[in-house]
């Protein structure tokens, strides 16, 4: 599938705003986020100005970016609807929240309540990102039950690096905020790195011989002629491929850079000996490899993607 | 509504003979051509006398090599939108724009609410959508229900523009949900079969299967043209049979 920077840039940036308000709203419904205007203002400004920049690049690149809001109508049977629900349902009940927190000075019963929901929410809509491409049969390497849990635990990680950030710089070393991307950071190691051996394993999915029916008894079929001697939009779209050298070398990359690194400088930020600039300036370094190593991984999601309709022009097996 | 309907009264769809086809792109080219002003007018060609010419078309035509040495044949192979019974297409479309249709199970986009998210184009297996960068909605193929309806047609030419323009008959169009109706008929008989039906979504239309061969490659070695010999021993055979 083609990496559109669009999408790349609309799930990474919208992941760590709602990763970072389900880990705000989450902890303020139980009471361990501390009443200070300061703090909760960054939070829950970094928070909702990340998730509506993802959203809007999103939106932009629509044909019809003027009729986004049709979007909203098909949640019976759409993802993509219920993402868009979810999304404007959470910015309203993050607003109550933020109010409470940053304005009214308090995280007692109907501004905590509201973190909780948004917290909710922020969830619901990561879940349906992930349900986005989990849905589409067509596309194998997308069709596997871990890709909705790697994103809702990528969005979470990346939103608490960040949100580890913003706690070191205003001197709040709870260690729920501190040391929540460790955490994360391991359980999102681990389902991305099953999932490779799972992709890289199968040996299922729809062949040529299935897509022309002409293979059906096991008969070697193969492309003779394309169709066209131009690339169409089902090619550019769907064609995309990337050379698996070039595949196990960016995934060495998005590992190093999305898990370990972060993992190594969190656990150094929160060493005693570093405590104050050396922690804050370690804590910054982590959040922006992971954004970067996330944003790698989301690529070689795409990137690594093959398309059912691919065996219509030239591929064996999707 | 992108809720898909229980059941249609009709299922309209193509039946394609890989077996008649001959690849000639006469009914892509006559799909471009009637389609170009029909339901989803224009089917926008960019950069159309560059050299990176990029154009909506509803109807692609493959070739493909089956089978291995004498065995070996060419298969043409007409590609366009099935009108699936359970197309993931219209489940996915958060707009509302795809929808199929209860009365003939014909699957189409309407222009007005499509916000050229492209998501239908990745949810179908047949590449089948293809995008308008120019008018920033999805096509498809209609099954040209602005001929089979058309009571400005001669009756003989209410199918679509791709069956009736056909030179080989390769090409057949009527209700697969009727199982005493002609294409019916001839999937039956012919053994008709679903692309990819391993996926899901049902297709409508059907592909007949190309029959057996017949010939072997030691009969069309007896039937072939009488070796000439070249060179001098050539000469001498000109020279003494004179
Ligand atoms: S062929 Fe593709 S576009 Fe046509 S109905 Fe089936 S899934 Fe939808
Ligand atoms: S491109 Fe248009 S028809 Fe396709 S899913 Fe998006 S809104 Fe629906
Ligand atoms: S017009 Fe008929 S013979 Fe020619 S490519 Fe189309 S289906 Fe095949």
């Amino acid at each position: 599938m083609h990496p559109a920077y669009s999408v790349i840039f609309f799930t990474v940036s919208s992941g760590i705003g709602f990763g970072m308000l389900m880990i705000a709203g989450g902890l303020a419904a139980i009471g361990r986020m501390p009443i200070d205007g300061v703090f909760g203002f960054v939070v829950m400004a970094a928070a909702l100005a990340t998730a509506a920049a993802g959203l809007l690049s999103s939106t932009l690149h629509l044909g019809h970016p003027e009729r986004a809001w049709r979007a909203l109508s098909q949640w019976r049977t759409s993802w993509l609807s219920r993402e868009g629900i979810a999304a404007i349902a959470t910015f309203p009940t993050a607003l109550l929240f933020g109010w409470g927190w940053v304005i009214a000075g308090s995280l007692a019963f109907p501004y905590a309540c509201a973190g909780g929901i948004a917290a909710l929410l922020a969830l619901a809509t990561v879940y349906s990102t992930g349900k986005i491409y989990q849905s589409l049969v067509t596309i194998r390497a997308w069709h596997d039950s871990l890709v909705t849990p790697v994103y809702v635990a990528l969005a979470l990680a990346s939103g608490a690096l960040w949100l580890a950030v913003i706690a070191r710089a205003l001197n709040y070393a709870d260690p729920a905020m501190t040391h929540l991307p460790i955490g994360l950071l391991v359980l999102g190691w681990l389902m991305k790195w099953r999932y490779w051996v799972r992709r890289d394993t199968d040996t299922g999915g729809p062949t040529v011989g299935t897509a022309t029916g002409l293979g059906r008894d096991g008969t070697p079929v193969r492309l003779l002629e394309s169709p066209h001697t131009q690339e169409n939009f089902v090619m550019r779209e769907m064609g995309y491929r990337i050379a698996r050298k070039h595949a196990v070398k960016l995934r060495r990359v998005a590992q190093v850079l999305a898990f370990a690194l972060p993992i190594v400088l969190t656990g150094l930020a929160m060493l005693p000996a570093m405590a104050g600039w050396p922690a804050l300036a370690f804590s910054l370094l982590a959040a922006a490899l992971g954004t970067i190593g996330i944003a790698t991984e989301r690529w070689l999601f795409f990137a690594e993607a093959r398309h059912a309709v691919t065996l219509y022009y030239g591929a064996e097996r999707a | 509504m992108t809720a898909l309907p229980e059941e249609t009264t009709k299922a309209l769809g193509l039946v394609i003979d890989l077996d008649t086809c001959v690849g000639c792109h006469a009914c892509a080219v006559n799909c471009k051509e009637w389609n170009t002003g029909g339901h989803s007018a224009p089917l926008t060609d960019e950069d159309p006398y560059g050299g990176d010419t990029v154009g909506v078309w509803f109807n692609r035509i493959h070739a493909f090599e089956v089978g291995e040495g004498d065995m070996g044949r060419t298969v043409h192979f007409p590609r366009s939108c099935l009108h699936c019974e359970t197309p993931a297409c219209v489940t996915v479309c958060p707009t509302g724009a795809s929808y199929k249709r209860e009365a003939d199970g014909i699957v189409l986009v309407d222009e007005d609410l499509c916000i050229g998210c492209k998501l239908c184009s990745w949810a179908c297996p047949y590449g089948a959508r293809e995008y308008d960068h120019d008018a920033g909605v999805m096509k498809k193929c209609t099954l040209c229900i602005d001929r089979i309806y058309n009571e400005n047609l001669p009756e003989a030419e209410r199918v679509p523009a791709c069956v009736s323009t056909c030179p080989a008959g390769a090409r057949h169009f009527g209700d697969l949900s009727d199982p005493a109706s002609a294409v019916s008929e001839l999937v039956a008989a012919r053994g008709g079969f679903d692309l990819m039906p391993e996926l899901g979504m049902k297709p409508t239309n059907k592909y007949l299967p190309p029959r057996p061969r017949t010939n072997t490659r030691k009969e069309a070695d007896s039937a072939g043209p009488m070796e000439q010999a070249g060179g001098f021993l050539g000469l001498l055979d000109r020279v003494f049979s004179r």
